[in-house]
């Protein structure tokens, strides 16, 4: 769900992409533009850079989606009565709509939904590094519905305000659901914690799991990552990764402490004087080695999704064929 | 039953102690049809062969459940005092009610869209004809449900048309027909407490909802150029299978005892609980 976490990819200098204007002054209007505020459409100019950096953000999130419909999708069956069962489906079936509907964003940047789903498959195009995590109880559904979507919340309502129209309207309409799933989660943490002693031993196990899987989610502290300058600039990206984090820090903690749920980080407390949450770093090196591959389900997760792929041909192909005149008839 | 068509309805209040056991009978193997048709279609989700069946999926199976909680809801009025997540989330295999058809594992895309079709045309053969007969709060459940049926039966057919008009599609689709109808005729298997409540003008009987089940999907199929299997006979369409029974008497599917095994383990894993 979170757009901003992958720290690999290159960058281009400004000016390489000023020399692609087709006329003088294209370069510093289309800057005026997002300056003021305005939003870009799919039909105006705009840098080679931007597309580029934009096709990378929708994807990945795009991507995110989807994969994130695996862990939770995977305990549908399992769900305790009819009103989790339900929920949970609807959940999921967010998730993948919220896919749908970014690959058709990024679609009117001109590059096609079944490159995006190839590059996927094929683990060239990154998706959140939280989905190759797994999901081992019931209670992890609870922590990822409250607080991975609370995380996501927090990215998308920022990333919303960005300046490429399709995407800051698709981001509108994916918070507003995405509201809904923290409010399932929300609850459904407070059903486990409030429960059995069994119910409230496994609602703190999964907490205490996902705790450090989410200080990573918004990405690396900002003077490691490479993308944000340019994205700043250009507003696809109006907050950086640590503002993002802080954020949500401030949003969750006094929630957390609330429910008498226990952070497994010692150190963290509020900072009077910055005005920030003060936190133990998580392992940045696992971080890093989740994005190259060597998360505890990327190959899982990845597989599956390309075994889908392959058996989806199938019924890809037999559509085309019923789309075209029929010759032999 | 034409002569019950435009008598008025009345309450199952005021139905004779039978009638409302053979009612609670019937209506109890219609919800089970509808929960295990959900789970089985949720067993798409996230995990659809297109982000649009994917998505389609979904939203049927959310229906479906909505459906059976629905039937569930209106056992109360029938003497039934176990909540609707106490019959779907309690009871062993040997009490459901389903026919088979509903608790065959997912199997592959064509599989899971022709047994959608096949029951959601006996559905609605169905609901027409509780929204036409003789029990108030059947017939107001049966009209709110029938109208997602419509939507159900558009999307099927969308999909079933085009695959069968494709070189690739033609051949799957086919033969998820083949497989699937034998089990789609137990939809309609013989059930003593239908029988009486039939002959009594409450409901339609079985014979005839088969007849007209026939009838529409056999056409439909035929015209989108499948071959179902049964052969027209004058005016109505004679199987040419044998039908698949036994769901309604709870001898089930194998795979039935391992669904609700997953379905209902965590709910039974602690009585005392609240999820």
């Amino acid at each position: 769900m979170s757009s901003s976490e992958n720290s690999a990819g290159g960058t281009t200098t400004p000016r390489l992409v000023a020399e692609e204007e087709t006329s003088p002054g294209q370069l510093a209007a289309f800057e005026e533009r997002i300056a003021r505020g305005e939003k870009i459409e799919p039909g105006d100019w705009m840098p080679a850079l931007y597309r580029k950096q934009l096709i990378r953000l929708i994807q990945q999130h795009a991507n995110s989606e989807l994969m994130g419909a695996l862990p939770e999708g995977q305990w549908i069956p399992y769900a305790p009565g009819f009103r989790r069962k339900m929920a949970l489906i609807a959940k999921v079936q967010d998730e993948v709509g919220h896919a749908q509907l970014l690959y058709r964003a990024a679609e009117t940047l001109g590059k096609p939904r079944h490159e995006m789903m190839t590059e996927l498959v094929n683990g060239e195009s990154k998706y959140s590094n939280v989905f190759n995590y797994p999901c081992e109880t019931w209670a992890d559904i609870a922590m990822v519905g409250w607080l991975i979507d609370g995380a996501a919340i927090v990215n998308q309502t920022i990333m919303q305000t960005g300046s490429y129209g399709p995407y800051s309207r698709a981001l509108q309409r994916i918070t507003y659901e995405e509201a809904f799933h923290l409010k399932q989660g929300y609850d459904l943490v407070v059903t486990l914690h409030t429960g059995t002693p069994a119910q409230r031993a496994m609602c703190q196990e999964a907490f205490s799991r996902w705790w450090w899987p989410l200080m990573m989610f918004f990405g690396p502290p900002d003077r490691a990552s490479v993308h944000t300058d340019i994205l700043q600039r250009w507003a696809l990206k109006p907050k950086t990764n640590d503002e993002q984090r802080q954020i949500f820090l401030r949003k969750f903690v006094p929630k957390i402490q609330e429910l008498g749920l226990e952070i497994p980080d010692e150190d963290l407390r509020w900072d009077e004087d910055s005005g920030t949450w003060h936190f133990t770093q998580p392992d940045w090196d696992e971080f890093k080695r989740v994005i190259r591959g060597g998360g505890p389900l990327n190959a899982e997760r990845l597989a599956l999704r390309r075994l889908l792929y392959e058996q989806g041909s199938w019924l890809r192909t037999a559509l085309e064929q019923a789309e075209q005149p029929r010759a032999a008839a | 039953m034409n002569d019950q068509e435009s008598s008025a309805p009345i309450a199952m209040a005021s139905m004779d102690d039978t009638a409302r056991a053979d009612l609670a009978i019937v209506v109890l193997g219609i919800a089970d049809d509808c929960m295990l048709q959900g789970h089985r279609d949720s067993e798409w989700t996230g995990l659809g062969p297109i982000l649009e069946e994917d998505i389609a999926f979904s939203s049927m199976a959310q229906d479906e459940l909505g459906h059976a909680l629905v039937w569930y809801n209106l056992l109360a009025g029938l003497g039934e005092t176990r909540s609707p997540d106490l019959l779907a989330f309690t009871r062993d295999a040997g009490d459901w009610r389903n026919a088979q058809i509903v608790a065959l594992p997912r199997g592959e895309y064509p599989f899971s869209l022709m047994r959608r079709h096949l029951h959601d045309l006996a559905k609605a053969v169905l609901y027409d004809g509780l929204i036409a007969c003789g029990v108030a709060e059947v017939a107001v459940a049966a009209t709110k449900l029938r109208q997602e049926k419509k939507y159900h039966l558009i999307h099927n057919r969308a999909y079933i048309e085009r695959l069968a008009r494709s070189e690739t599609g033609r051949g799957p689709i086919q033969a998820a027909l083949d497989e699937l109808f034998p089990f789609a005729l137990g939809l309609f298997e013989k059930q003593d407490a239908h029988d009486r409540l039939a002959a009594a003008g409450f409901i339609p009987s079985q014979a005839l909802l088969r007849e007209r089940w026939l009838d529409v999907t056999c056409s439909s199929l035929a015209a989108a150029g499948l071959r179902p299997p049964a052969h027209r006979a004058e005016e109505a369409w004679i199987p040419d299978v044998d039908p698949r029974v036994g769901g309604r008497s709870g001898r089930h599917v194998p795979e039935q005892v391992a669904l609700l095994e997953a379905m209902q383990g965590m709910f039974r894993s602690d009585p005392e609980a609240t999820w």
